[in-house]
């Protein structure tokens, strides 16, 4: 980890370093070498540890005055609203939050489809990553039930009756969920306490994807490895720094934006009604953040294949690593990759929107076409895609195109020929 | 010598593992138990619900452990378009006669076998219940017909205490 030695100047700091190397540590996090070509895509890093650090402040806030209790929640949520001092603030700060962290969750995972930072050596680091995403799922969903409106309520009855898909003991797992014969009390307490826990669990694994990028370094651009520290590095303090700080106020802008202009526009009237367990909303839909995914579950017409399918999806990133068969990291350089890289965001959105869309007719049809694509796209386009294409030659290092003049290197050694 | 030793020592290790691993598994399964429904809910186990103002062709919502139970009182054109179906054409085939033993009434669980919304009365292709979350079709019986539902709408135990009551559970 550490490539030179760091030893603190003042006498107190050696004397603290060597029982305690947290200076060292500090050291190597500001002195840590990162491509000096790293665009804004790769500022959401930062971004997200913002987020994350919002939701466990304004959560912690909120949880002295929520209640958790299925006859006095939704009030305490009004109280909150209506009484509590900045209480509207910190709560549209908390659900509104959820999706900000959740559109750069999706940034940070498409840049890195796009420049390959998921194969070897950064297996480790996507794993964790995807592992994270996954928790972030969980806490979302959990959130979203704790004020125990209508969508609350019929949210966690939909999404926790996927599980009795499973043959057997499907049924038994489901009500051990809820701690009863549907959703109540029961679940509703329980799903606040893993609430609060989640984003800790998540902390911990935000620290090991860190640690697991300071092992190999960051990928860049051009997707290839560099020497560090070399000329194709720049410190870590102040140079990304800057950068990051400077995205991250471009996002408050956005994030201010829907707090304070349209706090409700993400949500759903319907979760306004408080629980009621006799009645059902006309139209069930997830938080925006899960539609791709609910289109998957709603477009094949078997319960327990619906929610395998839903599960693959997910899942299937996880080993993305070992299906992407080609040894160039950045699409910059693969030009067909490239086009199937953007048709895959299309086919995401297209699922995004049939999955906010009554389940019937041409949608369920379109949903249909889009899941059975996502599919292909990464068990058969990915693998052939690694044999079959033809790529750009990658340069050497990252400062030669630039002092060359283009990102391709026959074009950069062309152009420094004719200026021979 | 040094022989017999290695084998007392792996008698030990295995000895400890085990008493271990029980210990272990002894602690667990409170941990997981303790999530499963309380005294307290498996106490509100039946219902008691009074149907003398129903009236043909209506149904009656009621609350039983935390679900909804839809009491129907048949007409008798419903009733026989649901004892005219054949079993092959069903996808949970059950006979009408064994999910309404009077066929007037109709007691079931009102919640759908798929993901667990509470489906429409007089709603949907089959003329009974139409579920709005994922399109599962009911008929007359509450039998699954069309959409992702795998099973019919669940027929709980109950029993008419006398001609205006009907026990759930």
């Amino acid at each position: 980890m550490s490539d030179h030695d760091y030893r603190p100047k003042s006498k107190a700091g050696q004397w603290f370093n060597d029982r305690l190397p947290l200076l060292t540590l500090a050291n190597h996090l500001t002195d840590y070498p990162t491509p000096k070509n790293l665009n804004y895509w790769w500022t959401f890093g930062g971004i997200l540890t913002f987020c994350l650090i919002t939701q466990i402040v304004t959560g912690l806030t909120l949880a002295m005055h929520y209640i958790a209790h299925a006859d006095m929640a939704f009030e305490s949520v009004e109280h909150i609203m209506r009484d509590v001092n900045y209480g509207w603030l910190i709560r549209y700060i908390h659900a509104n939050g959820a999706s900000m962290f959740f559109l750069a969750v999706y940034i940070h995972i498409f840049r890195s489809l796009f420049y390959g930072s998921y194969k070897a050596p950064r297996e480790i680091i996507w794993i964790i990553g995807i592992i994270i995403y996954l928790l972030m799922m969980a806490a979302a969903f959990m959130g979203y039930v704790l004020p125990w409106g209508q969508m609350s309520f019929w949210g966690a009855t939909v999404i926790t009756n996927l599980f009795s898909a499973i043959p057997l003991v499907g049924e038994g797992i489901v009500t051990w969920l809820w701690g009863g014969y549907s959703v109540d009390n029961p679940t509703l307490t329980r799903f606040f306490t893993l609430h609060y826990l989640i984003p800790f669990l998540i902390l911990g694994l935000v620290v090991l994807h860190i640690w697991a990028l300071h092992v190999p370094g960051n990928n860049n651009p051009v997707g290839i490895d560099i020497k560090k520290p070399s000329k194709d590095t720049v410190p870590f303090h102040p140079y990304i720094v800057i950068k990051d700080g400077f995205a991250l106020l471009m996002f408050m802008i956005v994030f201010a934006f829907f707090v304070f202009y349209a706090p409700n526009i993400l949500g759903h009237a319907d979760n306004y009604i408080e629980a009621n367990p006799m009645v059902t909303p006309a139209h069930i839909v997830p938080e925006w953040y899960l539609l791709p995914f609910y289109a998957i579950l709603r477009s094949v017409p078997d319960k327990l294949l619906g929610v395998v399918a839903m599960l693959s999806a997910i899942l299937i990133l996880a080993v993305l690593p070992w299906l992407d068969t080609s040894k160039i990291r950045s699409a910059v350089f693969r030009p067909l990759y490239k086009q199937f890289y953007w048709i895959l965001v299309a086919d995401v959105l297209i699922l995004g929107y049939v999955g906010a869309m009554p389940a019937e007719g041409l949608y369920l049809l379109i949903a249909r076409v889009a899941t059975a694509y996502y599919f292909i796209h990464f068990l058969v386009i990915l693998p052939v895609l690694g044999f079959k294409e033809k790529t750009l030659p990658v340069p050497l290092s990252i400062t030669e195109p630039v002092l060359g003049g283009s990102p391709n290197l026959a074009t950069a050694r062309q152009k420094e020929s004719k200026i021979e | 010598m040094s022989e017999k030793k290695t084998k007392r020592r792996d008698f030990l290790f295995t000895a400890t593992t085990a008493v271990g691993a029980v210990g272990a598994a002894a602690v667990v399964w409170p941990m997981i138990d303790q999530m499963n429904p309380d005294a307290s809910v498996k106490a509100l186990a039946s219902t008691e619900v009074d149907v003398s103002s129903l009236t043909p062709g209506n149904t009656l919502t009621v609350l039983w452990r935390g679900k909804p139970v839809f009491i129907r009182r048949r007409t008798q054109e419903e009733i026989d378009e649901a004892r005219k179906v054949k079993m092959e054409d069903l996808i949970h085939p059950e006979k009408d006669e064994d999910r309404a033993k009077n066929p007037e009434w109709l007691v079931m669980l009102g919640v759908c076998t798929h993901l667990g919304c509470v489906p429409l009365n007089d709603k949907g292709d089959y003329n009974g219940w139409f579920c709005p979350c994922h399109g599962s079709h009911y008929d007359t019986s509450g039998r699954i017909r069309k959409g992702p539902a795998p099973w019919n709408m669940e027929v709980p135990k109950y029993e008419f205490v006398d001609a205006n009551t009907i026990k759930i559970g």
